[in-house]
């Protein structure tokens, strides 16, 4: 069995947020890039998966759609643990450019489990991996918070309001997956990092469609105002605030 | 000349802090107040490959060079320089002097445990009457032929429990003073050597620091390290690298001070504004940034230095002298800016204060930093 961990390469999520060119382009000076958090947790559970199976799962792959400058959290992924890696050589330049040319990879090139992200921690598009699911008419579970391989059984948990279900399911699928999976990302250890640069990073020509949609500007949210102390002895001072200035009830 | 790291010494640098942030964090205030080893957290460092990162992979090691080195320890002493400095001393004081000055024998038995951390390292080369002034050794290894019979007390000793391989320097010929001065191998489970009491220390309270005692330990002869009467000169030898292990723990401590400050600052209001905009307090967090950039490039070139090849006896001994009083003062001035919470313990600078005045006293004190330093300048 071969597993297949979808990654996007994310500003670091203490980054401060900045554009350019009038808001019509993120200024990506000074960014520290990342796996995205749920990638990265993914790429954990698919490594636990993988150690605990023995010989089933023979290789775990991490696959990105990025131009060369992604390198360096691919190669993370692989000092993480990564057996191999796979880079589509494009810029990402919409959901639908991704998943269409992580399909036209994937159509030649099939793995058993793929693991997407929730969302990218960027522009939490939360499409990459439904569109992919459908675009290689695979079943697909969304919202995945658990995932367990007891032998051929696939048993999936997805967070639904106010619960979770259990599904089962049959390789070959999409799971997009969410808090949960994972405890915590796996930290690389020194053998892993040094190791990184030796491990197969294959990167392959574009073979996707084109994006959908476009950008026309951005806008940052309205600075948040400074946090207001009330006393814990004044409710009415509290209620007072609330309902006049904040108009919150 | 070229300032970027490479990529691998970034993910290094990210991995230490990720263990910092997400693991030492979460006991070190307790692990402080009971005096407590870090003993899972060595385990888990190890599990990492901090512990012998240095080590050739010949001999089994991570093969990292000692900028990875040093950032490492700068990360990890940000939050724990209690649990940092059983790294420094097994990694830039007893993998180093055993991969240089060891024979292939030794380093077989010895460094390739070290290696992937399996067994933790000790130096023990201070006595109550040899610190500074570490040539007036008191501990004997008379000369038995085919061992060394070993007497005395050696103090203070870092990772004393929780390590297992002692490099022991001792006396064979006390008319030769410190040409008669041997550094020897010694098993901790070797019949005769008793441990006193964990230390109850001022900072660094959960790091493992005992006196050892020795009463006719038997050494064999193929424990010593080099020639007869190389002892003196080994330890000099694995101090000028364990000094930038040191001084970049420094650097760690007082960079982690100020981080706590500059946060604080720009959170706490007095006089209807951010104390951080108090140009007392500005300044101050100014003075900061200044020493920790400068402590930084000072460790950063002694270890560049020293991957390169080059002497680094004067770079180690400044870096480690600069850092570490750059380190007391900016540890001293960030529980300042956090004022009263700055004096209790959850705030964790007053804790980085206590850990910074022992960067200034082991590995040789700032005094004695200033003796090589001076010494070399006036040649
Ligand atoms: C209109 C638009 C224009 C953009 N222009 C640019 C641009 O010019 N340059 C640029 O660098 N980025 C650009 N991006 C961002 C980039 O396209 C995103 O990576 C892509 O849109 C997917 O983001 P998402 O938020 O839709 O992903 P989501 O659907 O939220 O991501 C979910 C999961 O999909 C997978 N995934 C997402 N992206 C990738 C990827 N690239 N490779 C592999 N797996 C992936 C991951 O598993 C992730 O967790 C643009 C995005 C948009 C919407
Ligand atoms: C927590 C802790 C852990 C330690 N770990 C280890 C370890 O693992 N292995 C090990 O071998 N040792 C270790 N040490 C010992 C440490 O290296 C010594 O304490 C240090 O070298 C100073 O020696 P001393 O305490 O005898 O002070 P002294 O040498 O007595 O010095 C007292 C004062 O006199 C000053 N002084 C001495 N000589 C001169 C001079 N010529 N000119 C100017 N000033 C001078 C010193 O700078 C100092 O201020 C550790 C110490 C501590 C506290």
């Amino acid at each position: 069995m071969k597993i297949l961990v979808c990654i996007s390469n994310v500003p670091d999520t203490t980054t401060k947020i900045r554009f350019t060119d009038n808001n019509t382009a993120f200024d990506a000076t000074g960014v520290q890039w990342i796996i995205n958090p749920w990638d990265e947790l993914a790429l954990t559970r698919a490594l636990e998966l993988k150690e605990a199976s023995g010989e089933a799962i023979e290789k775990i792959t991490v696959i990105n759609v990025g131009p060369q400058t992604t390198e360096p959290t691919i190669r993370k992924a692989l000092a993480i643990g990564a057996d191999d890696a796979v880079r589509i050589d494009a810029v990402p330049e919409d959901a639908y450019a991704v998943a269409s040319n992580l399909s036209s990879y994937l159509k030649d090139n099939p793995y058993d489990i793929i693991l997407c992200g929730i969302d990218s921690s960027d522009y939490n598009g939360s499409l990459v991996g439904g569109m992919l699911a459908e675009f290689l008419d695979l079943p697909s579970v969304s919202s995945v918070s658990k995932l367990d391989i007891d032998g051929g059984d696939i048993k999936l948990n997805r967070e639904i309001d106010g619960g979770s279900e259990v599904l089962s399911t049959v390789v070959p699928f999409v799971a997009i997956v969410q808090k949960g999976i994972a405890f915590e990302p796996r930290i690389p250890s020194m053998r892993g990092i040094m190791m990184a640069r030796k491990k197969p990073l294959n990167v392959v020509p574009s073979g996707g469609e084109a994006a959908l949609t476009e950008f026309v500007s951005y806008d940052l949210p309205p600075a948040k105002s400074a946090c207001k102390m009330v006393d814990a002895e004044n409710v009415k001072e509290l209620v007072d605030l609330l309902h006049n200035e904040a108009k919150a009830i | 000349m070229d300032f970027l790291f490479t990529e691998e010494q970034e993910m290094i640098r990210q991995a230490a802090r990720d263990y910092a942030e997400r693991e030492l964090i979460k006991d070190v205030l307790e692990r402080d107040e009971k005096a407590e080893m870090p003993t899972a957290h060595i385990k888990n460092l190890t599990e990492l490959g901090f512990f012998g990162m240095m080590v050739s992979p010949e001999w089994g090691g991570g093969g990292m060079d000692s900028l990875s080195y040093v950032l490492a320890m700068e990360e990890l002493s940000k939050i724990d320089a209690a649990t940092s400095v059983a790294l420094s001393v097994h990694n830039s004081l007893v993998c180093y002097g055993i991969e240089k000055y060891g024979n292939d024998a030794q380093k077989e038995k010895y460094l390739r445990l070290l290696a992937t951390g399996e067994r933790i390292g000790a130096f023990l080369l201070s006595e109550p009457e040899a610190g500074s002034d570490a040539t007036s050794q008191r501990t004997i290894g008379e000369d038995k032929g085919d061992h060394y019979l070993v007497n005395g007390t050696k103090n203070w000793i870092t990772s004393a429990n929780l390590g297992s391989v002692y490099l022991v320097t001792v006396q064979t010929h006390p008319e030769k003073k410190h040409h008669g001065i041997n550094v020897l191998i010694v098993d901790k489970d070797t019949p005769g050597i008793t441990l006193a009491p964990h230390e109850d220390k001022m900072g660094m309270r959960s790091s493992d620091t005992h006196s050892v005692m020795f009463s006719d330990v038997k050494v064999p002869r193929e424990n010593r390290i080099g020639d007869d009467g190389f002892g003196f000169k080994f330890a000099m030898k694995a101090l000028e690298a364990g000094r930038i292990g040191i001084a970049a723990q420094a650097v760690g401590i007082a960079a982690g001070a100020m981080e706590r400050a500059i946060q604080y600052s720009k959170e706490r209001k007095a006089f209807g504004k951010l104390i951080s905009e108090h140009q007392a307090i500005a300044f101050k967090l100014a003075d900061m940034a200044v020493k920790v950039e400068a402590a930084r490039n000072l460790v950063y070139k002694a270890a560049w230095l020293k991957d390169n090849g080059h002497p680094f006896s004067l770079a180690s001994a400044m870096a480690k002298q600069f850092a570490a009083d750059s380190a007391m003062e900016i540890t001293t001035e960030a529980v300042q800016v956090l004022g009263g919470y700055g004096y209790v313990k959850e705030y964790h600078v007053e804790r980085l204060m206590r850990e910074a005045k022992l960067t200034q006293i082991y590995e040789g004190t700032s005094e004695i930093q200033k003796i090589v330093i001076s010494r070399s300048i006036l040649k």
